[in-house]
C-alpha cells in the first residue's frame, strides 16, 4: 500500500497523471518519488509536493493508493487507470479518473468537475458532492462514458452524463440542469431532485429521477405510467411517468419521472 | 549552400530517370550540373531513394473552412499535441493541424509543395495570412469561381472574353493560382436551400446550367493560358449513382481539348465514383471512370483516398455537407460567403466495418490501379476529407504492395470485400510510378515548371528516403516501406536541409505562387464597370477588395499573357 500526503496547501492547480495504480504497481518507492508532475507551469517531482510512503501490507491482492489531505487543486488522479484501488481521504480535484478503464476510486469528501470524464470501465464512488460535467467527454468530443459505474452520494452539477454511451451512474442527492444531455445509451438514476432540461437532445438510454423535476422539455412525449423500473437486478419502486424523446433528434431515450414527487406533471395523464 | 547527393537511386520521371545512380548537385537553391566538390557538403545516399520534393495538388491546409474546423473541433487538438523545440513551434491537431505543424508534418514526409484548393475570394486575405504562417512549404491557393455571381452572369450572357477579364482580375485580386469549381451552380442553389441534380439542371434565377458554367470557365482558362487546368469538384458529389455525373462532366469539355494537355482536373474522384441507387446498393463506379480516363487525354484526376480514421470533412459544397451531417448526426458548421460560395464542415469517422466506407476505400485504390497512365491520377486524400495527409505513406504502401492491400482487405466489411475489384488487381506501383503520382505528375498538371523534377535549373526541393529497392522488396516489406515514407531521411527545400531522419532541423519560409494574367486594356475596363455591383452586393468596396502583393510575406508571381 502506498500512502501519499500533500506537504503543503496547494494554491495553484497540480496535474498528476502519474498517480494511478498502473504506474505505481510497476515501480519501487525509489522510482515513484521522482515521477514528474506539473504545478502550474512548473514541472516538479512527486516527492517535492507529496510525502510518499510504502507499507507492505497486502490485505488483498489489490494495489492500494491512499491519499489523505485536501486535494481539491489536484487534477487527473487515476488517469487511464485499469486496475487497483485509490482511496482519497478528503476532497479531490477535477478530472478524477479521466479515461479510466478498470479498478476503483473512492473519495471520502467532494470531487471536482469532469469526474470520470469519458470513463470506460471501473468504479468511482464519491461520498460528498461532485462538480459539473460528471462523466462528460472533453469539450467538443462526443465520446462520453462507455462503461463502468459512478456513484455519488451527494449532489452533482450541470450536464452530468453528457454524451453518455453506456454504464451506470447513480446520484443520491440533487442534480443541476441538463442531466444526461446528448445521451446515447446507459442508465442514470437520481434519487434526489433535478433541475430543468433533463435529457435534452438525448437519443437513447434511460434517466430515472425519483425526486422533483420542475418541467419536462416540450420535445418529450408521454408514453405510459410504469409501476417500477428494473436496473440490472435492482427494482426501483415508482410509479413513474415514462417519457420518450428527445424528438428533435428522433430520439428513443426514456425518462422515468416519479409520479408521487411531481403532482404538477399530472396533466400529462390526459394524453395517455 | 552547396550540396552534393551522391550514389542515390534517383527517380525523376519528368527527366525519364528510373532508378539510376545519378549524383545531384545543388547551388543557391537550384539544381546545377556541377559544383566545386571540395567546398560542397556531401550527402551519401547509397542505400537510399532520391526523388523530387513531394507536391500535393489538393489539400485543405489554410483558409476560412480550415479555421472554422479548428474552432469546431477542440477534441481534435486535444488528441494530438506537439511541443515546441529549439527549431520548431508548438501546435496541435490530428485532422486539422495548426499552420506551423502542417508545414513540419509535410516536411517530415518529404513534401515541399502544397496547394490549398478552396479559397472563397472574399476571404483570400485570411487564407494568405495562414499560408504565410505555414513554414517550409511552397504554396498556392485556388479561388472558388464556379458560383460567383459575376461569372454566372457573364456566362449566361455568353460574354466569355469579359468573363476572362473578370477571372484575370480575380486571380490578381485574390492572388490565386487556378480556377476552382465546386458543385458548379449547386452552391448558388444552396443559397435557396436547393441543389442541382445533374449538369443540365437550371440554376435558380440565373437561367444557366452547370454544363455551361464548366464549359465557359474551361474556355476562359484556355484564353487566359493559366498554368493549371480548371479544377473541379463535381456536381452530386458523395451521392450514390454520381459516377454518371462525373463522366458527363469529363465529356462536356471533350471537344475543347487541344493536344495532350489536360484541360480538366476532376478532384477527389473517389467521392464522384459511386454506382448504385442508394447507400445499400452502393457499388464502385471506378471501372467506368477509369475506362473513360484511359481513352482520353484531356482529363486528370486525384484519388481522394479514404483511410479508416477519425477526420474532419470540409468542402465548399454546402448541400453535400448537409447530407453528411444528416447521415452521421455529427455537429456541423454551415457557411455562406455572400455572392461567391458556401461551405460546410462535419467531423467524420471512417469505419472499417461499415459497408459504405469500405467501398469508398476500395474505390480510391481501384481508380489509381486501373488507370494505366500514372500521369493522369495523383495521390491525395483531399486532406482532411477522406483522411489527414499524414496517411500518405500508408496509401503509398497500398499502391506498391498487393500484400498490404490484402492485409487491410481481410479486416474490412465482408460484403464490401466480396464486391471489391481490388482482389483481382495484381498491379503494384514501382518507385518510378510513385514518384509520378506524388510529385512529377502533380507538378506538370499544375504547370509548376521548376517543381517535381531534378533537372538542371529546377528548384532544389528533394526528398531522400531510407529504403533500398535493390536489396529490399517493397511489396513484401511494406511496413518498412511505409516507415521510410513517414520519416524522410532528408528533406531539402531550396537547397537547404530542412528535415533529417523524420525530424525538422531547420525552418525556412516557403513561397506563395500566384498567377498574374495580362489582358487587353479595353477588357480591363469591363471589370472596373463592376464597381456599382460591388456597392450593391458586397460588404467591401471594389477598391478594398484586392490584396496588394505586399500583403503576402513571400509572393512569387507567374506572368501569363492572355489571348484577349
Amino acid at each position: 500500500m502506498f500512502i501519499l500526503k500533500p506537504k503543503r496547501n496547494f494554491r495553484i492547480p497540480i496535474e498528476t497523471e502519474c498517480i494511478t495504480c498502473d504506474v505505481f504497481s510497476e515501480k519501487s518507492l525509489e522510482q515513484i518519488k521522482p515521477l514528474l508532475i506539473w504545478e502550474g507551469n512548473k514541472q516538479r517531482k512527486l516527492d517535492e509536493l507529496f510525502e510518499v510512503e510504502h507499507i507492505n501490507k497486502t490485505e488483498d491482492d489489490e494495489i492500494l493508493i491512499k491519499i489523505s489531505g485536501d486535494l481539491s487543486k489536484v487534477k487527473k488522479i487515476g488517469h487511464e487507470m485499469t486496475c487497483g484501488k485509490i482511496i482519497i481521504e478528503g476532497n479531490a480535484g477535477s478530472h478524477l479518473g479521466e479515461n479510466m478503464r478498470g479498478g476503483s476510486i473512492i473519495v471520502r469528501g467532494d470531487a471536482g468537475s469532469w469526474l470520470g470524464s469519458s470513463i470506460k470501465g471501473g468504479r468511482i464512488e464519491i461520498m460528498g458532492n461532485a462538480g459539473d460535467y460528471v462523466a462528460s467527454p472533453y469539450r467538443g468530443s462526443s465520446e462520453g462514458m462507455r462503461g463502468g459505474e459512478i456513484i455519488i452520494h451527494g449532489n452533482a452539477g450541470n450536464e452530468a452524463g453528457n454524451f453518455m454511451r453506456g454504464g451506470f451512474m447513480r446520484i443520491e442527492g440533487n442534480v443541476s440542469q441538463f442531466l444526461g444531455i446528448h445521451m446515447r445509451d446507459g442508465t442514470i438514476l437520481v434519487d434526489g431532485n433535478s433541475d430543468r432540461r433533463v435529457g435534452a437532445e438525448m437519443v437513447n438510454g434511460r434517466i430515472i429521477v425519483r425526486g422533483y423535476v420542475p418541467e419536462i422539455l416540450p420535445t418529450f412525449t408521454i408514453e405510459d405510467i410504469r409501476p417500477s423500473v428494473k436496473i440490472d437486478s435492482e427494482k426501483i419502486d415508482g410509479p413513474f411517468y415514462r417519457f420518450i424523446g428527445d424528438l428533435t433528434e428522433n430520439g428513443e431515450g426514456k425518462l422515468y419521472i416519479s409520479k408521487i414527487s411531481n403532482p404538477h406533471l399530472s396533466f400529462y395523464e390526459e394524453h395517455l | 549552400m552547396t550540396l552534393m547527393i551522391k550514389n542515390g537511386l534517383v527517380y525523376d520521371p519528368l527527366n525519364g530517370i528510373d532508378g539510376e545512380r545519378v549524383d545531384i548537385f545543388i547551388q543557391d537553391g537550384k539544381i546545377v550540373d556541377k559544383v566545386d566538390e571540395r567546398k560542397a557538403k556531401t550527402i551519401d545516399a547509397s542505400e537510399m531513394v532520391v526523388m523530387p520534393g513531394g507536391v500535393d495538388i489538393h489539400t485543405h491546409i489554410a483558409g476560412a473552412e480550415v479555421n472554422n474546423a479548428r474552432l469546431l473541433r477542440p477534441e481534435d487538438h486535444f488528441r494530438d499535441v506537439e511541443a515546441k523545440t529549439n527549431i520548431t513551434r508548438s501546435g496541435v491537431g490530428h485532422s486539422v493541424p495548426s499552420t506551423f505543424i502542417t508545414g513540419y508534418r509535410y516536411t517530415r514526409m518529404g513534401y515541399t509543395t502544397a496547394i490549398t484548393p478552396s479559397m472563397p475570394p472574399l476571404l483570400a486575405r485570411h487564407t494568405h495570412e495562414e499560408l504565410d504562417d505555414t513554414p517550409i512549404l511552397d504554396k498556392a491557393a485556388f479561388p472558388l469561381l464556379g458560383d460567383s455571381w459575376f461569372v454566372l452572369e457573364h456566362l449566361r450572357d455568353n460574354m466569355i472574353e469579359e468573363c476572362a477579364a473578370f477571372v484575370a482580375w480575380m486571380m490578381r485580386a485574390t492572388k490565386g493560382y487556378a480556377v476552382k469549381l465546386v458543385n458548379p451552380g449547386g452552391l448558388e442553389a444552396w443559397g435557396f436551400g436547393g441543389n442541382v441534380r445533374n449538369i443540365d439542371d437550371q440554376v435558380p434565377y440565373f437561367n444557366i446550367t452547370p454544363r455551361e458554367i464548366i464549359r465557359g470557365l474551361c474556355k476562359v482558362n484556355q484564353i487566359l493560358h493559366l498554368p493549371h487546368s480548371i479544377h473541379i469538384h463535381t456536381n452530386n458529389l458523395g451521392k450514390p449513382g454520381n459516377y454518371v455525373t462525373a463522366l458527363e462532366t469529363m465529356k462536356c469539355v471533350e471537344d475543347l481539348a487541344a493536344g495532350d494537355k489536360p484541360i480538366i482536373h476532376v478532384t477527389h474522384c473517389q467521392f464522384s465514383s459511386f454506382k448504385g441507387h442508394d447507400w445499400r446498393t452502393l457499388e464502385s463506379g471506378a471501372e467506368e471512370i477509369t475506362r473513360y480516363v484511359n481513352r482520353h487525354s484531356h482529363v486528370s484526376l486525384d484519388m481522394g483516398q479514404v483511410v479508416f480514421t477519425d477526420t474532419t470533412t470540409m468542402t465548399a459544397d454546402g448541400p453535400f455537407q448537409y447530407i453528411l451531417h444528416q447521415l452521421s448526426g455529427n455537429k456541423w458548421v454551415n457557411g455562406d460567403v455572400e455572392t461567391e460560395t458556401s461551405a460546410g464542415i462535419v467531423p467524420f469517422t471512417y469505419h472499417r466495418k461499415s459497408y459504405v466506407h469500405a467501398v469508398q476505400w476500395s474505390i480510391g485504390l481501384e481508380l489509381a490501379l486501373l488507370i494505366d497512365d500514372p500521369w493522369k491520377v495523383f495521390l491525395t486524400t483531399d486532406h482532411p476529407n477522406a483522411a489527414p495527409f499524414t496517411t500518405y505513406p500508408r496509401i503509398i504502401s497500398w499502391l506498391m504492395s498487393k500484400a498490404a492491400r490484402d492485409r487491410t482487405m481481410k479486416r474490412i466489411n465482408k460484403r464490401a470485400r466480396s464486391k471489391s475489384l481490388l482482389g483481382s488487381i495484381s498491379r503494384e506501383y514501382s518507385f518510378y510510378e510513385i514518384a509520378t503520382v506524388t510529385r512529377a505528375g502533380q507538378a506538370r498538371v499544375l504547370g509548376l515548371k521548376d517543381k517535381g523534377h531534378l533537372g538542371v535549373g529546377a528548384d532544389a526541393d528533394i526528398s531522400i528516403y531510407n529504403f533500398n529497392p535493390e536489396k529490399v522488396d517493397p511489396s513484401g516489406k511494406f511496413i518498412t516501406l511505409r516507415k521510410a515514407f513517414e520519416d524522410a531521411a532528408y528533406t531539402i527545400k531550396d537547397g537547404q536541409i530542412v528535415a533529417k531522419d523524420g525530424e525538422v532541423v531547420k525552418s525556412v519560409n516557403g513561397k506563395t505562387f500566384w498567377v498574374n494574367p495580362e489582358v487587353s486594356q479595353n477588357l480591363t475596363k469591363s471589370v472596373t464597370d463592376l464597381k456599382e455591383r460591388f456597392q450593391e452586393y458586397y460588404t467591401v468596396q471594389f477598391e478594398n477588395y484586392p490584396i496588394p502583393e505586399s500583403h503576402l510575406a513571400y509572393p512569387s508571381s507567374i506572368q501569363v499573357k492572355a489571348e484577349v
